[in-house]
């Protein structure tokens, strides 16, 4: 198994009726809530717990992209992932990732993760998603018909642009580049592995069987309204004959919340999932899903209406209802212990992004949780899959000595070691 | 009118001919052509209407390889091409209107006479036109119409969009449709036609809903503007969906282009 502690980023000072008083969370967000001198240390805070996991024996700790959104201050992962990259050892730095349709050229991407490889060590694990409809459509600007088509070829670009040695003219629809020839190169040949994230659409699933990519889902309706899309998915590897069913083929994002006893949970972080759930889930329906966006079979397949929120929204949802109903997984050890295991068995997931940190949730609950979880549950759901335990295709391979900040000899012994 | 296909070299193409006359082609907006659109057959009492569905609408085909406003434009005119008309009087609603435009500045000289209805194609900053793609479908008839209790009639008769089956429906309807549109409309309705309206030679009717929401009669002053000669008309008691809302006082409007 892998784990990966997973960090949103939510703004957390959103206000008590901000569900009555404004549309949206994402997209057209009430800039006015935004609070820069509060970021300087949410900012801080959130890297610190991203370090603090690595150091607790997380497999991985992960960043994503998302843009004019509220539960979401992170448009450019990759930034945090190189303040994470200087400060950590040995832990993989998931981003999950970059929308490659965004950015004019591609390469562009291919050359940032190729530092974040280098600068790590060889620990990146690549995200590319299409991107959800908020941002890559509403906030991006991309035309929702040809986004996937923009993608594909933004795709294809940065596996050449990264396995390519020689210089390489590319004649794209919508990139055309005379001189390819990135600089720097990633550490891990010929690429780092690549993770899709996707929301259910059926050419996503055919993409990462016939590439050997992960497809992960990042939902947080919980397990089991996700059980129906992880189905869709194993269907789908099954149906397209693909080598084996590796569980690493397939990640799913959870909330989890751990504490001493289930009542103790209860009583520390329902205020912080209330505040996850009915605030920072709060988008406009008009900014859902732009049409043209996910293709008609996709819409045919028909397992939309399974995996959209509940129409009421969340906002109903007790404690109870939350975890009666997947969407968090939270209790005492051994109650989480259960859950999780159900969990993965269930949908058959290799990778779990962890969602530890939730909505509000002040940094001594997370490193509560967080320490919790990974001293008295990871361990004993170490080896689900003990058939696929040497399965490396879908993880990071690290250099085996790697420096991080400071490196330096000290200030006082710089002349005479420069002299010497 | 009889829904008929035509073949081009890219794609068979589902268009409404009837009537009888001067031919006239009139092109659709992002809505489409709904069945409660009398439009068409008013206007078939007095032209040869032919009313070709852009693919993706309606029953019609789709067509991937129309991904922007050059080949829309060359698509459209080989629908005319194709059903044999020299110079028809070319008229179009909304996007209909922008394709139309591009056609009549592209090939200046097939086309004499034009008619603008409410047409997209321009931005206006002081202006800002509603993203349509991000509105649910209850909080269009306020935008599409001036009688809004009319126009919710006429979107939502019998329809409801709570029911998962008709959701499908619906969901694959629109993005066939608007999923079209985008390629010309998303997220800015411009594809750089003030640039080119210098072009039109043809004789030029601007007509617009004095009450648009959607596009206010103000771009209806820049279409004028920018066309050499054109004449504006505002249509009182219409919105953007005049072609629902007045649809006699629009033939009626036509009939200055001769």
């Amino acid at each position: 198994m892998k784990f990966t502690w997973f960090n949103l980023m939510p703004w957390p000072y959103l206000p008590d009726d901000f569900r009555e008083k404004h549309r949206s969370v994402w997209v057209d967000i009430d800039s006015r809530l935004f609070d820069a001198e509060k970021s300087h240390e949410v900012y801080n805070t959130y890297m610190d717990l991203l370090e603090y996991a690595g150091e607790l024996g997380f497999d991985a700790i992960g960043v994503n992209e998302h843009h004019q959104n509220g539960y979401g201050i992170m448009p450019s992962p990759n930034i945090i992932a190189a303040g994470l990259a200087r400060r950590t050892k040995d832990v993989a730095l998931v981003v999950l990732g970059n929308s490659i349709a965004l950015y004019n050229p591609p390469v562009r991407v291919a050359e940032e993760f190729a530092m974040l490889d280098c600068i790590s060590g060889g620990r990146l694990v690549a995200g590319f998603p299409v991107g959800t409809s908020m941002d890559t459509n509403y906030c991006y600007g991309q035309i929702p018909a040809l986004t996937r088509e923009k993608y594909q070829e933004a795709h294809d670009l940065i596996i050449k642009a990264w396995r390519e040695p020689d210089p390489f003219a590319w004649n794209g629809r919508y990139t055309k580049l005379r001189h390819v020839n990135i600089w720097p190169r990633p550490v891990q040949k010929p690429n780092p592995p690549i993770h899709i994230p996707g929301g259910g659409s059926v050419e996503t699933y055919d993409f990462c069987i016939d590439n050997t990519y992960s497809y992960s889902y990042l939902s947080f309706s919980g397990y089991i309204r996700g059980k129906a899309l992880m189905q869709g998915y194993w269907d789908r590897v099954a149906a397209r004959n693909a080598p084996d069913t590796s569980p690493y083929r397939a990640g799913f994002a959870q909330t989890i919340c751990v504490a001493d006893t289930d009542s103790e949970a209860e009583r520390l972080y329902s205020e912080h999932v209330s505040y996850f759930y009915n605030r920072c889930l709060h988008v406009y329906g008009g900014f859902a899903d732009a049409p043209g966006y996910r293709t008609i079979k996709t819409i045919q397949t028909g397992a939309l209406s399974q995996y959209t929120p509940p129409l009421e929204g969340f906002s109903n949802l007790t404690w109870k209802d939350l975890i009666e109903g997947g969407h968090i997984i939270a209790g005492g050890p051994e109650t989480v212990r259960q859950r999780m295991e159900h969990m993965i068995k269930g949908l058959r997931v290799g990778n779990v992004f962890c969602l530890m940190h939730v909505g509000n949730m002040p940094k001594e609950k997370a490193m509560y949780s967080t320490q919790l979880f990974a001293e008295k549950v990871i361990p004993k759901l170490r080896n689900i899959f003990p058939d696929y335990a040497d399965d490396g295709r879908f993880w990071c391979k690290p250099m085996k000595t790697q420096v991080k900040a400071g490196s330096l000899p000290r200030a006082e012994d710089a002349a005479r070691l420069a002299r010497a | 009118m009889e829904l008929k296909t035509i073949q081009t070299s890219r794609v068979p193409v589902r268009y409404f001919e009837g009537g009888s006359g001067k031919p006239l082609v009139f092109l659709h907006g992002a809505g489409g052509i709904l069945p409660s659109d009398k439009f068409l057959d008013k206007l078939a009492q007095k032209y040869h209407v032919y009313a070709p569905l852009l693919p993706g609408y309606g029953d019609s085909q789709e067509c991937a390889s129309l991904r922007d406003m050059l080949d829309f434009t060359l698509h459209t005119m080989d629908v005319v091409e194709a059903l044999k008309l020299k110079d028809p009087i070319l008229a179009g609603h909304s996007m209909g209107g922008m394709i139309a435009a591009e056609m009549a500045a592209i090939t200046h000289n097939d086309f004499s006479r034009l008619a603008l209805i409410a047409s997209a194609g321009l931005w206006l900053d002081e202006h800002p036109v509603p993203d349509l793609f991000a509105t649910l479908p209850f909080e269009l008839p306020p935008i599409l119409f001036h009688d809004v209790e009319m126009g919710t009639k006429l979107l939502t008769a019998g329809l409801s969009l709570s029911d998962p089956d008709f959701l499908k429906v619906f969901l694959v309807f629109n993005a066939r449709q608007m999923g079209t549109a985008g390629k010309l409309l998303f997220p800015v309705p411009d594809r750089g036609l003030s640039e080119r309206l210098y072009r039109i030679k043809a004789k030029t009717l601007v007509i617009w809903g004095a009450s648009d929401k959607l596009f206010p009669p103000a771009y209806g002053e820049a279409f004028k503007k920018g066309i050499r000669g054109a004449e504006l008309m505002l249509i009182p008691k219409a919105g953007h969906m005049i072609t629902l809302e007045q649809p006699d006082e629009l033939v009626t409007a036509l009939a200055s282009l001769g």
